[in-house]
Order: C-alpha cells, then sequence, then structure tokens
C-alpha cells in the first residue's frame, strides 16, 4: 500500500465530522444526521483498505483547505543547521529557518544583513563556517512557561548559539562561544530567560588550543556558558555573560530548574571515566572506555549564586569572556554531583520542578530525584569528592524513586494529566508513566508506575509533548522523533528521511495511538518543542516601509518612495537606492565601472501580505528576500566586466518575469 | 410642555412645541453634518481570489483610507491614476465647507423670514452634489487609462458603479454608502422637516405681529 494521506485525510474530515457529532442544522457537506458514513466515504475507505484506527487517526490530522494548526514544532534541522517549523497535528511542514547555513529562499548567506548576521558566527580567526549541527532549540520562558517571543538553537560542532526572533522568524544573532568548541546541553533558558544554558560535550583545552590528549586530566576542561539574554533588545548581551570551568567529563543534556527548583540547572555526563580512547594504539574505544563505570554524575549548579560571583567574586577572563574556575567553583558552592545510571541521556525537570528525571540509556530505569532531597544534601555538604574536589551527594540522599521502563530510555516531557513520556531508543516505543508528589492524583494510575509502551517507528530519539518541558504543559499530543524509518516510506536511496510520528495522547491510560508517520527529508532533527499556536504573534508585514530586520529600527538608507530611486557616484563608489514594488525596480539600468564597490539599498515598499519580492544579480552570488516592507543594504565589488541581468526571484506578480533590470560592468 | 405657551403680539397664544421641534430639527442637523466628516461616506470592497479578506478604499470626506497602496499598486498595470489625483479640491475644501454648511443651519434659527430657507439649501443639496460629483470621478478615473502602462490596451474606458456591484479584472467590486452619507442624509431631511416647521410658525408671528401694526 502506497504511503499517501490525501485519501484518509479526505476520508477522515467527513468521519471526523461524524464523531465530533455536528449537531448544527444539516447544510451541504454535512455528515447525515443519521450517522452513517457516506456510502463513497466507505468505498474510499474499503478500496485503500482503511482501517476504523485509521480513518481516526485521518480525522484527527487532516487539516482542511484554510483551517490552521493548533500547535507548531519548532524542530532543530540537525546538521542542516537549521529549524524546522511543523504545524501539529497536520505535522506539515510550514518554514525551514535558516539558522547556521546560508539558505537562499531567504536570503540567508547571499549578500545584506543576513550574510552579516552568519559573519558573526566564524571562527575568531576568521575562518568561514557555512554548516551547523543545530541540537535543541528552546523557546524563551516567562514564569517557566513559553512566550513565544525568541527561539534559542545551538551548534554542538562548533559551539554557538543562534537567537531567532519569533516575530519575523528570521535568526538574528549568532555567537561563536570563544572558549568552546563543542557543546550539547543547550540551550536551555532559565525559567524568565534571564540566561541561555550552553552546557559543553567533548572536553578540550579552553580556546581550543594544543595540548596532547595525553595531558587530558590537566589541561582539557569542560565549559558550562551562561549567556545573559536581554529581551527588550532581543540579543545576548556577551559582556554580561560568564561560564564556568567543569571537569572533562563529556556532559551532556542539560535542564534549567523551576519552580521548586528554580535557580538551579542539571547537566548530566557520561565520561567520568574520563576515556581518551586511542583503539589505534590498543586502547579501549571511546565506547566502551567512557562506559566503564556503573554510574556518571549528574551536575547541580547553583546559577543565581554562580551569577553573583561572576559579577563580583574571583573570575578570570579568558578571550574576552569572564570564566569562574573549577577551584572556585568548588569553593563557593556553586557545583555538586550526585551519581546517576552511568552514560545516561536526557536530565529533565518535571512541570512542578520538585522532581528531575534522569534516563539510563544503558540502564533499564529512569531515576527520579527530588529537588528537597538535593537541596538538603547541597546545606549538609559531602567529604565524598571526585579528583577535582567536587562534593559528591550520596545517591541515597537525592534519590527519590526509580520506575522500570524498559531499554534504552533517553528523554522525557510532561502533560498536564500527570504522565511522563520517556523516549526509549532500543525498544523503539514511547514509555507513558505516572509521575507522584505535586502530580499525585491527576492520574487514575498508582505513583511512579509504567502505564503504556507503544511501539515507534525506529530508534526514537528526542520526543516533544504539548510544552512539554514548562510549568504549564498541555496534552493531546507527543511527537516522537525517530532517529530511522527504514520501511516506512518509499525508497528514495539509501540516505533515508527521519520519522517524525505524530502520537495521540489526549486519553489517560493505555490509549496512546499513532496517528501520522512525517518524513523528514532534511538533515537529522534532535530535539523539538511544541507550542500553543496562539502564543505565536509574528508579523503579518513589517510594521513599517524601510524596516531593517537586523536592527528593528528604520533604516537610514531606505527608499521609501517610488521618488526615492537614485544612482549616487562618489569617485569609485557606486551607491544605488531602488525601491521594490510589483512589477519593477527602479532604476532598471545600473552601470558602473569595474572595480568599483557597489553599494546597492532596496527597500520592498509593499504593504500586502504575501507581496514578497527576491533581488538576484546573475553571476555575483546575490540573492536578497525582500518582505513587504523590508530593507536591506547588499555591499559587493563590481569585478567581472559585463551585462548581468537582475531580477525578481519570488513570483510576485502576472508581470513577474518583467520585474528586471540589467546591471552593466564596463571593463577597466 | 404641551401646557408651555407662548403669546404672539396680537395676544394670541401658540403651543411652545411649535417653536421648540423646528430648532430642535435645525440644530440636529447641524450636529449631524459635524460628526459626518468623522465618518466614511462610502466604501468600494474588491474581491478577488488572491485577496481573502479583499481590498477596500473607504472615502471620508476629506481623505481616503483601506488599501490605497495595494490599489494603487495594481491599478498601475491598468494604467489607472492613483486614488490621491480624483477630488484632490474637493478633499482640500470639503471639511470647510461642510462647517460652513453646518454653522449656515444654525443660522436658521435667528433668520424668521423666508432667507432662513436659503441658509438651508446647501445642507438641503449636499448629500445629491456628493453624489454627483462621486460619479464624475469614477468617470474621470476610468476614462483616464495611460495606454503606455503595462496593460493599458487591455481594459476599455468604464465607469465604475456609484452603488453595487462592478467587475474590473478578477475583481468583483461592491461600492456601498457609509454612515457619513447617511448622517449627511439625514440632515438634509432635517434640515427640510426643521423649515418647513420653521416656516410654519414664523409665518404666524409675522402675521401677528402685522395684525398689530408692528412690521
Amino acid at each position: 500500500m502506497r504511503t499517501s494521506w490525501k485519501w484518509p485525510a479526505a476520508v477522515a474530515t467527513l468521519t471526523g465530522l461524524f464523531f465530533t457529532g455536528a449537531c448544527a442544522p444539516a447544510r451541504q457537506g454535512d455528515i447525515p444526521a443519521n450517522g452513517a458514513i457516506p456510502t463513497d466515504v466507505m468505498g474510499v475507505a474499503r478500496e485503500r483498505g482503511l482501517t476504523p484506527d485509521d480513518l481516526y487517526a485521518a480525522a484527527k490530522t487532516f487539516m482542511p483547505s484554510g483551517k490552521h494548526d493548533d500547535y507548531v514544532l519548532f524542530a532543530s534541522g540537525g546538521h542542516s543547521g537549521q529549524v524546522h517549523v511543523i504545524g501539529v497535528p497536520s505535522m506539515r511542514l510550514l518554514k525551514t529557518i535558516a539558522v547556521f547555513t546560508p539558505e537562499p529562499w531567504q536570503g540567508y548567506g547571499y549578500g545584506g544583513g543576513p550574510s552579516e548576521v552568519l559573519k558573526k558566527g566564524n571562527m575568531p580567526s576568521g575562518k568561514e563556517l557555512t554548516w551547523g549541527d543545530t541540537h535543541h532549540p528552546n523557546l524563551s520562558e516567562t514564569k517557566g512557561s513559553y512566550d513565544g517571543r525568541f527561539l534559542f538553537i545551538n551548534d554542538k560542532a562548533n559551539a554557538r548559539l543562534a537567537v531567532i526572533d519569533l516575530r519575523d522568524f528570521e535568526t538574528k544573532q549568532i555567537i561563536k562561544n570563544p572558549n568552546a568548541i563543542s557543546d550539547h546541553g543547550g540551550s536551555f533558558v532559565t525559567p524568565n530567560t534571564e540566561y541561555v544554558v550552553e552546557g559543553p560535550q567533548y572536553a578540550t583545552p579552553i580556546g581550543w588550543e594544543y595540548s596532547d590528549i595525553k595531558n587530558y586530566k590537566e589541561k582539557y576542561r569542560a565549559l558550562l556558558t551562561f549567556w545573559k539574554f536581554d529581551p527588550l533588545a532581543g540579543r545576548v548581551d556577551v559582556s554580561q555573560s560568564f561560564q564556568m570551568e567543569l571537569p572533562p567529563y563529556f556532559q551532556d543534556l542539560a535542564d534549567a530548574g523551576k519552580g521548586a527548583s528554580e535557580g538551579l540547572v542539571f547537566v548530566n555526563s557520561f565520561n567520568t571515566e574520563m576515556a581518551t580512547g586511542g583503539v589505534e594504539n590498543g586502547e579501549p574505544p571511546f565506547e566502551a572506555g567512557a562506559s566503564k563505570n556503573d554510574v556518571d554524575f549528574m551536575h547541580i549548579i547553583d546559577w543565581r549564586k554562580a551569577a553573583a560571583v561572576a559579577q563580583h567574586g574571583p573570575t578570570r577572563t579568558v578571550n574576552g569572556m569572564r570564566v569562574i574556575g573549577l577551584d572556585t567553583a568548588v569553593k563557593e558552592k556553586l557545583l555538586f554531583f550526585t551519581p546517576e545510571p552511568k552514560s545516561p541521556h536526557g536530565v529533565d525537570v518535571t512541570p512542578s520542578g520538585e522532581n528531575i528525571v534522569v534516563a539510563g540509556k544503558l540502564d533499564p530505569h529512569v531515576t527520579i530525584f527530588s529537588t528537597a532531597k538535593i537541596r538538603a544534601a547541597m546545606a549538609k555538604g559531602s567529604q565524598e569528592k571526585d579528583p577535582f574536589g567536587v562534593p559528591i551527594l550520596k545517591l541515597d540522599d537525592t534519590k527519590e524513586t526509580q520506575v522500570e521502563l524498559g531499554l534504552g530510555p533517553l528523554h522525557t516531557v510532561f502533560d498536564d494529566q500527570g504522565y511522563a513520556y520517556t523516549s526509549m531508543f532500543l525498544d523503539s516505543a514511547v514509555a507513558r508513566w505516572t509521575l507522584g508528589g505535586a502530580d499525585k492524583g491527576k492520574h487514575p494510575e498508582p505513583d511512579w508506575t509504567l502505564v503504556q509502551k507503544l511501539p515507534v517507528h525506529y530508534n526514537i530519539g528526542h520526543i516533544a509533548a504539548v510544552e512539554g518541558d514548562t510549568a504549564t504543559p498541555g496534552h493531546g499530543y507527543v511527537v516522537a522523533m525517530n532517529k530511522w524509518s527504514t520501511d516506512r516510506f518509499l525508497n528514495v536511496g539509501p540516505l533515508l528521511p527521519q520519522n517524525f510520528q505524530l502520537v495521540d495522547s489526549a486519553r489517560p491510560g493505555e490509549s496512546m495511538k499513532v496517528l501520522y508517520d512525517s518524513p523528514i527529508g532534511v538533515a537529522e532533527p534532535h530535539y523539538a518543542q511544541l507550542i500553543r499556536a496562539d502564543r505565536l504573534k509574528p508579523y503579518e508585514v513589517y510594521p513599517f516601509v524601510g524596516y531593517n530586520p537586523e536592527t528593528g529600527k528604520k533604516d537610514p538608507n531606505a527608499v521609501l518612495s517610488p521618488k526615492d530611486a537614485r544612482i549616487v557616484r562618489k569617485g569609485k563608489v557606486v551607491e544605488i537606492f531602488t525601491p521594490v514594488i510589483r512589477s519593477h525596480f527602479s532604476p532598471e539600468h545600473v552601470t558602473v565601472n569595474e572595480g568599483d564597490t557597489v553599494i546597492w539599498h532596496l527597500t520592498n515598499i509593499e504593504r500586502t501580505r504575501d507581496a514578497i519580492h527576491g533581488f538576484c544579480i546573475g553571476g555575483y552570488n546575490v540573492n536578497l528576500s525582500l518582505e513587504p516592507g523590508e530593507h536591506q543594504t547588499v555591499t559587493f565589488q563590481a569585478d567581472q566586466p559585463g551585462v548581468f541581468p537582475f531580477y525578481c526571484t519570488e513570483f510576485c506578480s502576472a508581470l513577474h518575469l518583467e520585474m528586471m533590470g540589467y546591471f552593466m560592468v564596463k571593463p577597466r | 410642555m404641551s401646557d408651555l405657551k407662548v403669546v404672539l403680539a396680537d395676544g394670541s397664544q401658540r403651543s411652545l412645541n411649535d417653536f421648540f421641534w423646528p430648532h430642535l430639527l435645525l440644530m440636529l442637523a447641524s450636529l449631524l453634518l459635524c460628526l459626518s466628516v468623522f465618518l466614511p461616506f462610502w466604501t468600494l470592497k474588491m474581491n478577488a481570489p488572491q485577496f481573502p479578506e479583499g481590498l477596500k478604499a473607504v472615502l471620508y470626506i476629506d481623505h481616503v483610507e483601506g488599501h490605497v497602496q495595494e490599489i494603487d499598486g495594481l491599478n498601475h498595470y491598468l494604467g489607472m491614476p492613483p486614488l490621491d489625483e480624483g477630488g484632490k479640491l474637493e478633499r482640500k475644501v470639503s471639511l470647510g465647507a461642510v462647517s460652513l454648511m453646518s454653522l449656515s443651519v444654525l443660522a436658521t434659527l435667528f433668520v424668521h423670514n423666508r432667507w432662513a430657507a436659503a441658509l438651508g439649501v446647501p445642507a438641503l443639496v449636499f448629500p445629491w452634489i456628493f453624489l454627483a460629483d462621486l460619479q464624475l470621478i469614477l468617470y474621470r478615473y476610468g476614462h483616464s487609462i495611460d495606454p503606455t502602462s503595462a496593460l493599458g490596451g487591455a481594459i476599455k474606458p468604464f465607469t465604475p458603479p456609484v452603488i453595487g456591484i462592478g467587475k474590473i479584472g478578477q475583481f468583483v467590486t461592491e461600492a456601498t454608502f457609509g454612515p457619513g452619507y447617511y448622517l449627511s442624509l439625514a440632515a438634509a431631511a432635517c434640515v427640510l422637516a426643521g423649515l418647513w416647521m420653521h416656516r410654519r410658525i414664523y409665518r404666524e408671528v409675522r402675521a401677528a405681529r402685522r395684525r398689530v401694526g408692528l412690521r
């Protein structure tokens, strides 16, 4: 059977209407009052071999033309260096936001402001980076709930952080971490987005200086970065940010405490063995060496105290960043460890903040820690220390309980029915289990109990639920982000898409169902967050003509009216001021001399939704996206003589093809 | 108030109401005219498949609101002049004219002879003049197509209907009067009724004066 969603979808709309029991007066196209499914719908169902479950799934997910999704999934694009925006429950891809990788549709990296944003993410040496390994998108929060204003995402490969403004869904800032070259536990936010936390992954010498791996314990370090976010500016303020030195333990995921655990940050680790690999020299490979110990350490960091130390206390400045040394972190009681099952993956704070769930990866349990116990143990302190002097709080003093779920638990999200959902990599399943404490009694089952394991297809990594990592989760849907799709889709060659599976989690008990398979044929997404659509309030068009999306202000070179079209020549610099409107650029003839510097100011003076124009110059690698009201300035050298047509790259009107001009470069 | 009487020059009595109503109506007319300048007089709604919410040009007495830029942008293909070209003079003088009209209506309260009617006439005919002028503007608008524009030869000169449904290209247009225009109509009705009552009562006042030999 071919996998196509249109037909079941059509069948399901009608059945869906029936299921919801539309009791309005019958209109044309309504389900008949006697409740019978129309025979043509049944015919299609029979012809396509659809089961009642299929019809139910189709009715849950089909989005009739013009209707909008209730939720929006922001998913990392993995090593595409992008962010995917997906509507839920339809699972339709709405947009891909360019972040670390040039992307021509959005005019991202082909001249103009976006190229400047990308350039800020280059290595300090000037080495250009044109891709990123986006891992964890995180929405900004107010009081521990999504506020729909900003999205942050980290680049694991190069230790970078990006800020996306959700007023226009565009990347505004990329920061290259000046001291780290690898990160993972990012870009988690504190409950009021005071800080964006960028946790480390592979330890390296600070500032990625050279040091032989024999000096691993002495020279290699991890750095936990706290990026101070300024919500008014919509940018990270690097001058107010700081870093904390950590032992070279391969830290993994992180989460900020909220509610009961507000003020703490939790980071787990998977190489407390400090294995250094070297399989070619007969040493155990990383995979074995880093998995030897029975436990690794969950790191507990008091970020409020750390911020105070960064402000007043002893720090050193490395490449312009304040760094709290490991010795200071210990002395000032900023950092504590507690054992966790070996090589865990997710560390996830429950909605109340009372508990922290660590998934075992190589252990069939999730281990649940208690914030209250952790705080008590922190106050008491511990004589047991790791080789760097960091106090280790006893597991018995911090653990609430363990729940056995099965093989390969990775990440956990939550809903408002008192359930936790853990992705089970080896079992290829989503485990639903019950919380206790603040969530006692919200579910019919006993606390801390496995309720259902739903098979998913296949090798689930991260998992997302409706606002499922916030203080105020919703319920209804879970998205299983499966790493392998194997046989789920038509064969498109040996590089297979990932499979985002939508899971119905609306009702309690053993009722979860897979609703929809959504192929993601762009790299390998990691984490995603699922937000209520009504929290997002993006612009329909930019608020005024001449808006510069990089500054959020009217550009001083904005061309506000067709009358302002002009060419200004000053020696070897030629400035062109072009208003852009259907269906012409002005001027249409631009003649310069070979070797001139061309500064081209373009303003889309349209005010109509979707009246987007592109601006490309053939042969010059220039392509801008000019959305209604947007201003862009592109600067380049006229280094190739000849005649080059420029034209609009967004089909804007009936005379779109005619929206062009000639850029003429006279030879020297 | 019906027991309140006004004693005329010859001693005869009239109900105060006979004076009250014409004054009230004329004052109301003046007020309605003042209010009308804040409200739309005429709206042209243009519906096309790619504009699910339609485009609107909303005409006030002294300016145009709505999707003016978009309509102008689309019209440039057809070689039609920008909306701003139509009724330039009218928009310039309209506020002054309506203010004068409104004052003129108020003045009728103090003029108790046949000239009162003359002072009321501008407000009386204003809605009809507006209509005729709008028709003229629309006619000119549809008949000044620039033949050198992109689609200049594609459409024949036309007159958009001043009221009701029309069609231009893929657009179905719907012209309707706005609350401002209805206020101006109501003001005209008030002026008409007010003046009639005004004339009736002051004729009697004058007759009473004549009867006792006063001029």
